[in-house]
């Protein structure tokens, strides 16, 4: 397989189970693929229960559940009680759309440990736009009932050009609503956020004054709520460390059983994702091409090849660098070392010229009809 | 936050300590979190069942430790576990 084996490979540790790509709202910075219409068979609860048991004897214990909406699979509650009997510990993903106080006690019943719950915005007006359906009312009644049946609060936000303006709305909603726990997850320019991201990239300014104003709350609630800032990587000047390094930490199985060192890896050329259709995930995690691809650091090139950081963020975002300079083995162009760190600026300035038109575009709302859109016919396929 | 001796320790219900067999390892699990533990933090935190205060864990390590000096460690060790919500003080 790819690359020489200098580097001992560590058993997987998180597994993320995107049970499907099914879900009732339209947000319109998901990270799904673009293109998710594609892929929209499902592995059935058999193949699931399977891969919960093989990759749990491989080591992994942090288990989340997510999608699309997990919510939609009728065999949830199933696969989150096999899980509890394998010793995993159970996370919930979800958009709390569709959520049922039954349906709460039947998942806690069946040992799930934990439910995060996102929410759009801190008004139901742009909470509801942002979503596409309505569900701002439904999502608040949910977070309560998610409370009173003692399960730790997490509640997350992902913010953008659309809703950073409400920072301090959100942060008081937050502690309203008792969480214990809130990510304020700037968004990550990947899948649907890539395609919006005129529409969704702040500006400088807009990003420091809304951090400034999550750090000093963080300071008031210390005790009470514990706030995670995930800081959007275009204004830093180090790219995030990619999966804890590829292939150590982290496996997704998407909703038809590919399996993927990280959630945007189908879009990478030439690596062929194995399907737990046909391999165990023993084979997957230790053998396959995918999984072995950036494992280690021969495959790097200049600069990061010969940096003193190379151990600290193994090069950044694989999937970056190629969405943004077209070369996967390109340092991530967030890093101020890479050559081609002007695509981050002009991406900047491509959103603050948006943020100012007199005709800015519309947003692209996640949907079945949208996403055809961007179905490749097949012929690129047979080439590609 | 330091450990009060007079109140008794008790691991947090928000969080979940688990021995992993694939790792041959204890770990702390919380939502969407994982810690790996060392040896020795992974005896300090099984004795934090409720029972104990800080002097009575660290006679008790002592004892299993044949050792006579762990007061510091133990009660550094636990001061970061107070801190970050693994453990409480009833
Ligand atoms: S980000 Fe929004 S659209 Fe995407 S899966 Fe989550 S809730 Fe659905
Ligand atoms: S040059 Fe590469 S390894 Fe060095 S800091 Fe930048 S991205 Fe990381």
């Amino acid at each position: 397989m790819a690359g020489s084996n200098n580097f001992n490979i560590t058993p997987p540790r998180w597994l993320l189970a995107e049970l499907t790509y099914k879900c009732p709202l339209q947000c319109p910075y998901c990270s799904n693929p673009l293109d998710y219409t594609k892929h929209s068979t499902e592995i059935s609860t058999e193949d699931w229960k399977r891969v919960l048991s093989e990759a749990r004897k491989m080591g992994a214990v942090q288990l989340g559940f997510s999608g699309g909406e997990p919510l939609t699979r009728p065999d949830l509650v199933e696969l989150v009680l096999h899980a509890q009997q394998l010793g995993y510990y159970s996370n919930l993903i979800t958009s709390g759309y569709g959520l049922t106080e039954e349906k709460i006690a039947q998942l806690k019943h069946a040992g799930l440990d934990h439910i995060q719950i996102s929410i759009q915005a801190s008004t139901q007006e742009l909470n509801d736009y942002l979503a596409g359906t309505k569900s701002y009312e439904t999502k608040k009644q949910v977070a309560h009932l998610v409370k009173n049946l003692g399960y730790p609060m997490v509640l997350c936000v992902v913010i953008h050009r659309e809703n950073i303006h409400q920072m301090p709305q959100i942060l008081e909603m937050a502690e309203e609503l008792g969480a214990d726990y809130l990510e304020l997850a700037n968004t990550q320019y990947y899948g649907w956020a890539h395609a919006n991201r005129d529409l969704l990239l702040p500006t400088k300014e807009q990003f420091d004054e809304a951090e400034s104003i999550a750090q000093a709350y963080k300071e008031k609630v210390k005790d009470k709520m514990k706030i995670y800032y995930v800081i959007p990587d275009y204004y830093e000047d180090r790219p995030k460390a990619c999966m804890n390094g590829w292939g150590t930490t982290f496996l997704t199985i998407a909703p038809d059983g590919i399996a993927l060192p990280c959630h945007s890896a189908r879009d990478l050329p030439g690596l062929d994702c194995p399907s737990v259709n046909k391999y165990s995930i023993e084979e997957i995690w230790k053998e396959s091409k995918a999984f072995n691809f950036f494992r280690g650091d021969d495959w790097m090139k200049e600069p990061c090849r010969s940096c003193d950081e190379k151990e600290k963020d193994f090069g950044g975002c694989h999937c970056q660098a190629y969405m943004l300079t077209g070369d996967m083995y390109n340092a991530d162009p967030v890093c101020s070392k890479s050559p081609e760190h002007h695509v981050i600026q002009e991406a900047l300035d491509s959103a603050k010229a948006s943020a100012l038109s007199e005709n800015e575009k519309p947003l692209i709302f996640r949907n079945s009809k949208n996403s055809k859109l961007y179905v490749k016919p097949e012929k690129d396929n047979l080439n590609g | 936050m330091s450990i009060d001796p007079n109140l008794l320790i008790k691991f947090s219900p928000m969080h979940r300590l688990q021995w992993e067999e694939a790792q041959q390892k204890y770990v702390i699990l919380y939502p969407e979190g994982l810690v790996e533990l060392n040896e020795s933090s992974a005896e300090i935190l099984q004795l934090c069942d409720g029972s104990r205060n800080l002097n009575q864990i660290v006679a008790e390590l002592e004892e299993i430790f044949s050792a006579s000096d762990l007061k510091d460690d133990i009660n550094n060790f636990l001061e970061v576990a107070l801190k970050n919500g693994w453990i409480e003080q009833l």
